[in-house]
Parts: C-alpha cells; structure tokens; sequence
C-alpha cells in the first residue's frame, strides 16, 4: 500500500471530505495563503479557494466562536488550532457553545464542528505552548475526542470526525506530523469509540492515547527481551471510550497499565484506571498503573522536559512493577 | 500635552513598501522631535552599544538554535531594536515592562547580561528562568522585566494589571501620587486579540498609568497587516475607542523613537491615563526560525534594511562628530567579543537539573514538589534584600 506522512493522511481527509460536501471548510491561522503553520493544508487553498479555505487573524475566540454560529446553520467547519495550546484562549466558545449547543436548545440547534490541531508537549516549546489537553476536554460532555496515532488512523478518524453531526476534537501531535505510515488511497472511516489492539501478549495490557504509543512500542521490545509479552492497545479516541476492547484484554492478561502524556489528577488516565477496575474488578492480578507526564508545568530544558513526559523507560518500569507477583 | 487624536486617518492604505515615505511628513513625532531634547552624546553611545548588542545576541542565537544548543521556537528581533532601546531609555529602572515572545531585545535592553539570557536559550540553570521559560519567556524581577509570553495577547491585560500595581501601591500602600509608567509591548497581530481591547477598556476606565506599544512590523506570522486588520492602515484608531491618546512613531530610528516616546511617558507619569503607541518597523528575519518568508518581497526587505537602525544612529554620530569609524568597529569588536563569553559562560553552565524540575512549582513545599528558589543571577540580591530586613 501507499506510504503517506501522518500531514497529509489529514489533508486527504478534509480534501475529499470537502469535495464530496459542499458544506465543509477549512478556517484558522494561516490556513490558505501560508499553506498552514505545520504545512498540514499545503494545496488547500489552490484547490477549493478562498471561500472555503479561510485565513483567520490571531483572534482564536472570535474565530472559533463565528465558525460555532455557522455550524448552528449548518455549515460544517473545520477550524485548525496551530496548537491545542492556544485553544484555551477559545475556551468559552468551544466548551460552552459547542459542546451544549444541542442540549441547551432542546436539540434544536446541531453543532457539526471539528476542531483539530498540535496537542501535547516534546518540542521544548515551554509550558504555555506544551498543553495535552486530552483530560482537561474529557472532562466536558457533549464533545468527542479523538487521538489518532497513526498516519492510517488520522485519516479514518478525521474522515469520520467530519462527518459526524457533533463537536469532534481532533488532538494531533507536531511530533508525529512527519511520521509515514500506509493509507488507502480511496476514503474510508473509522468509527469514533473504537479502540484498536496493536500488539498482542498474554503479561500485561497496555492502554495508551496518541503519540505514547511509540513509546510504548519501545517498551514492549523490551520487556519481550525479558521474557513479558505486552498486549497494546490503541484507545484511538478519548471520549467516547472504548472499555469494552481495553476490558476484554485486561481480562485475559490481568494486569494492566494506562500511559497518557497528560497530568495525571483527574485524567484519562485516571478515568480508564478506574473503568477498568469497575468492569475487571475479579480479573485484575494488581490495581492499574498510570504512567502520565509529571505534575509540573512542561519546562523549556530539553533534559527536563524529557524526563517529564511518558517515555519508554517510566512505561517499563509501571509494567515491571505491576507484574512483579505474577 | 496630547499626542495627535486618532481617526485622521494619515494611512488609510497600508503597504508595507511604501509606508515610510508615508510615515515621514504627517508623523506626529515629527512634530514633536524640536521639543524633546536628546540626551548628551555619551548616551547616545551607549543606545548604540545596546542596538549592537542586541544585534549580535540574535546573531548568536540563531547560530546556536541552528547547532541545536537552543531549542523550541525561537523569534529574533533583528530590525526593531531601536523600539525597544529608545522607549525603556525614557523609563526609570523602576518601572515594570512586559512584552511577548519576541523578548531577548527588551530584556537585553532593559539591562539584563547577555549570558543569562544565552544560558536561558541553551536550557542552562543559569538561565534567567533557570532553563524552564526558553526563548519566548524571558523573566527578569532585578530589571523590572515582567516576561516574555508566549500567548499572543495575553501579556496585554498583564500589563495593565502591572500599572494597577504601582499604582495602588504609589497611592493607596504609600499615600502619594503614581509616578510609575508601565511599558507594555505586544505585535500588530496581538491587537485582534480579545483580550487586548478588555485590556485598553480597562485601562482606560481605571485610569491606569500604562502605554500600550503596538510593534507594527507589518506582518503576523505570514499575514500581512491588510489581510488580517480592518482598519489595519490606522491601528491608532483603536485607542480612540477608548479614549485614549495615540500616536504613530517611525520605529526604526532610536531618536524617533525616544524623542516620540519621552513626552508621552512623562505624561502618563503624572496624569496616569493609559495611551497608545504604534511603533512603524520590520522584522528583518523570519517569524521564527523555519519562515521562509515567502509572503513578501526581496526588494520590500531590501528597502527596511536600507533603515537599519543601527547604521541609522550610527550614522547620525558620525555626522554630529559623535562617532569615528573606528570607535563604532571598536564597538563591534567589543561587543562580539562581550556575546561570546556569554556564550561561552552559557555553554559551561550546567544543564538544569532534574531537581528543578519539582521546584517552584508552589511555594511550599508538599508531595513530591520542594517549594521554590530565585535564580543563580539573582541570589546575590536576595541575600542583600535579607540584610536590609536583618
Ligand atoms: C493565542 C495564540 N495564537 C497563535 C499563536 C501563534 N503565533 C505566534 S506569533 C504569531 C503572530 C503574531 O504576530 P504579531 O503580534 O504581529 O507579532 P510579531 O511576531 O510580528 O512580533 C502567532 C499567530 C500564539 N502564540 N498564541
Ligand atoms: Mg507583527
């Protein structure tokens, strides 16, 4: 199959999204005339024009919010946040409009939006521009996260996200957006709330969201060095959460660890520990392990900011330690 | 004495190429530039030095961010150093500014060593932020420096929170008059931000001794100003909405900008009403380093470049007799050799360690975190601080 980079697995999906709807469009910083500050929607704007690719200024809550009013008519928007990071500055429009639109107005008023950009920390960009998002998001009803991790996923999930008649926000991750992967060349979906086995293993589940599935592969070489086969599985989104398929694994190794790069107080991670001891109560060998990024501020000091995120090594360590009675 | 109200509209079309021979005749520092006196030629010297040393502090930068010695995003301030070097030279030590990302230059002008900023860079625990702001967050408490900030608009109603502080304390802790001015710098881009305008409404309606700087460079990442500003040609417009003074300075000539600057900040000294400042510049790099800058011409760059700040006041001492040519490549010598030991210092500094990474994150300490610590560069003065309270 056809290799495509992680950016341009997204940029096919709002292309042919776009060509088969003419409701959808693409607005944000730098969208069209820059070709996108990660260069995500490169040949947008030649494509579909400035009417449907659509340069914002600096003014994310405006914006975010005008795009929210469109949607209530109908319109399907795409807005690109250069960075999750600087969705916090839209924070009224996207937590309280587009999340409760439906439910505020007794299911009158829809809101088919995606939100999608850069989310999580690793390019020594300091704490202002380093937010993971994931949990601080979950925590709101009436929205869907999705965290893809994969070039193939991206599309699928992305296609699907465009299509659904909700709030969608799609956490991407500049680390990942050069990373190429194999992607069908013809659309497809993938539904949202569908969580992906990527590695099987009888030891110890491991439950991870967006980029620390690499690290996790990492992880899992090497403890199958010594001698403990690790079952991952991919959450692909956040909300809704897929504990069914994570469940179903737990229950056959017993033992499970949840890595999720945001903090660790009130967090997916700590949402999906707890799912899982609800629903695997009797099969559970240990209680869950976590492995988040530390509960500090991302620092600028590359030293530091690596040892504060999840990496492989943490990950062999929670896996390690969670099977130390197997 | 008022600055030119806004809305007379002297630059309704805004073209980056042709805006100085716009600027020129109607400017109000124009008007102005009889009255102010300049300081002596010592001084003069000295804003010189600082242009050039911010100059080469970039030149540097970029070369280490280049060697990967500094990471993250990094904003040079090649082209506007003479806006921040003319504007803190009318302030007292004492006043705070504030500024976003694009910092290294009011932080080097506002008096804080090369080699802590270069060490910041570097992610050194030398660093004026102990390695943990990075490029964009510059922090400086001796200098009155209140931050880099890395959220386009946030620092503006910062920046009035900070002129609500001398403030308060000028007249309600010590019982007399305000009597200090507050800087605060933010981009052509930042002022459509919603949080800047909340910020002017406030200022104004609080009274507040503050001077909102617009950096007008013309462009905000690749947007030019008239894709991405209604009214984008007259930014002074804005202050009118909130009654406040305004004024356009040429911002590529340190002399006007001191000579625009000083009246104004006197006044906001003694009147502590807010105003408004549209600095004319260009940023002669990238907006960061990976802009290819494919948004604007070579000609448009070439002819800025032709206004370098630098050769500007150079030149104007050396008309006045204030400068040799040797004295200003003795200058040069100096300073590129002052920029290499700082980063020679930064390079020996130790690379923050792991235990900061706990630290300051509150000020007590409690679970895992170990309360907080100022800075190497400015622990001398904290034990002097204790001596004075012995
Ligand atoms: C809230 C927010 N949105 C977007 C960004 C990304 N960004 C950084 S600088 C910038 C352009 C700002 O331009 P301007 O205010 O004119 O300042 P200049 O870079 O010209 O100094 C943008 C969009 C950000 N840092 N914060
Ligand atoms: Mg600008």
């Amino acid at each position: 199959m056809r290799e495509l980079a992680f950016r341009d697995a997204l940029r096919e999906a709002m292309s042919e999204e776009m060509r088969r709807d003419e409701r959808v469009f693409l607005i944000g910083e730098e969208v069209a005339q820059y070709n996108g500050a990660y260069k995500v929607s490169k040949g947008m704007l030649e494509e579909f024009g400035a009417r449907r690719v659509i340069d914002t200024p600096v003014s994310e809550s405006g914006f975010a919010g005008l795009s929210i009013g469109a949607a209530m008519m109908g319109l399907r928007p795409i807005v690109e946040f250069m960075s999750w990071s600087f969705s916090l500055v839209a924070a009224d429009p996207i937590l309280n409009n587009a999340a409760k639109m439906l439910y505020m107005s007794g299911g009158q008023f829809g809101c088919p939006i995606v939100f999608r950009g850069n989310d999580g920390a690793g390019g020594q960009l300091g704490s202002t521009h380093s937010w993971c998002v994931e949990s601080l998001y979950a925590n709101v009803p009436g929205l869907k996260i999705i965290i893809p991790s994969t070039p193939y996923t991206a599309k699928g999930l992305l296609t699907q996200a465009i299509r659904d008649d909700n709030p969608v926000f799609c956490l991407e991750n500049e680390r990942m957006l050069a990373l190429t992967g194999e992607v069908p060349e013809e659309s497809y979906t993938l539904p949202i709330g569908k969580a992906e086995l990527i590695r099987s293993g009888n030891d110890c589940t491991i439950v991870s969201f967006g980029r620390p599935l690499y690290f996790c592969l990492e992880a899992a070489e090497e403890l199958a060095r010594e001698g403990i086969e690790c079952e991952i599985i991919d959450g692909r989104s956040i909300t809704p959460l897929d504990i069914d398929t994570i469940a179903a694994s737990v229950c056959r190794t017993n033992y499970c660890v949840v890595v999720d790069q945001s903090w660790s107080f009130a967090s997916v991670g700590s949402e999906v520990a707890a799912e899982v001891h609800r629903v695997c109560f009797d099969d559970l060998d240990n209680y869950v392990y976590r492995v988040h990024s530390d509960d500090v501020p991302a620092p600028y000091a590359k030293g530091l900011e690596q040892e504060m995120l999840p990496n492989a090594r943490k990950i062999c360590e929670a896996v390690r330690s969670v099977t130390y009675n197997a | 004495m008022r600055g030119f109200r806004s809305g007379s509209g002297i630059l309704a079309d805004l073209n980056p190429m042709t805006a100085f021979s716009m600027t020129q005749p109607e400017s109000s520092t124009e008007r102005r530039s009889e009255e102010v006196p300049l300081p002596g030629p010592n001084v003069l010297r000295g804003w010189l030095r600082d242009m050039m040393l911010i100059r080469e502090f970039e030149v540097r930068s970029m070369q280490a961010y280049q060697n990967r010695l500094a990471g993250g995003f990094l904003h040079v301030y090649n082209g506007q150093e003479a806006v921040a070097v003319g504007s803190i030279a009318t302030l007292r030590p004492d006043d705070p500014i504030i500024t976003a990302y694009r910092n290294h230059g009011h932080a080097l002008a506002r008096g804080m060593a090369p080699r802590v900023g270069m060490a910041e860079l570097f992610g050194r625990i030398g660093g004026c932020a102990k390695g943990k702001g990075g490029s964009m967050h510059f922090f400086d408490a001796e200098h009155h420096m209140y931050g880099g900030h890395g959220i386009v608009g946030s620092q503006v109603p910062l920046g009035a929170g900070l002129a609500f502080a001398t403030k308060y304390r000028d007249e309600v802790m010590d019982g007399g008059q305000s009597n200090h001015v507050t800087l605060c710098f933010m981009g052509d881009g930042a002022t459509n931000q919603g949080a800047v305008h909340e910020a002017m409404n406030l200022a104004s309606v609080l009274d507040l001794p503050v001077i909102f700087i617009v950096e007008n460079n013309f462009y905000s990442m690749g947007t030019a100003i008239k894709r991405g500003t209604a009214a984008g040609g007259c930014l002074t417009d804005r202050a009118c909405g909130y009654d406040m003074d305004a004024t356009v300075i040429e911002g590529m000539d340190v002399l006007d900008v001191y000579r625009g600057m000083k009246p104004l900040v006197d006044h906001c000294r003694t009147s502590s009403r807010p105003s408004f400042v549209e600095m004319r510049c260009y940023r002669f790099k990238g907006h960061s380093m990976s802009d290819p800058r494919k948004y604007r011409t070579h000609e448009e760059e070439e002819q800025w470049e032709m206004r370098d700040p630098i050769e500007l006041l150079a030149a104007h001492l050396v008309d006045q007799d204030q400068l040799t040519g040797e004295a200003f490549k003795q200058f040069g010598k100096e300073i590129r050799e002052e920029i290499r030991e700082a980063v020679k210092w930064a390079e020996a500094s130790p690379p923050t360690p792991m235990d900061e990474l706990y630290r300051d994150v509150y000020t007590d300490k409690w679970g895992l975190y170990t309360g907080t610590s100022v800075p190497e560069f400015l622990k001398r003065r904290s034990s002097d601080r204790e001596d004075d309270n012995a």
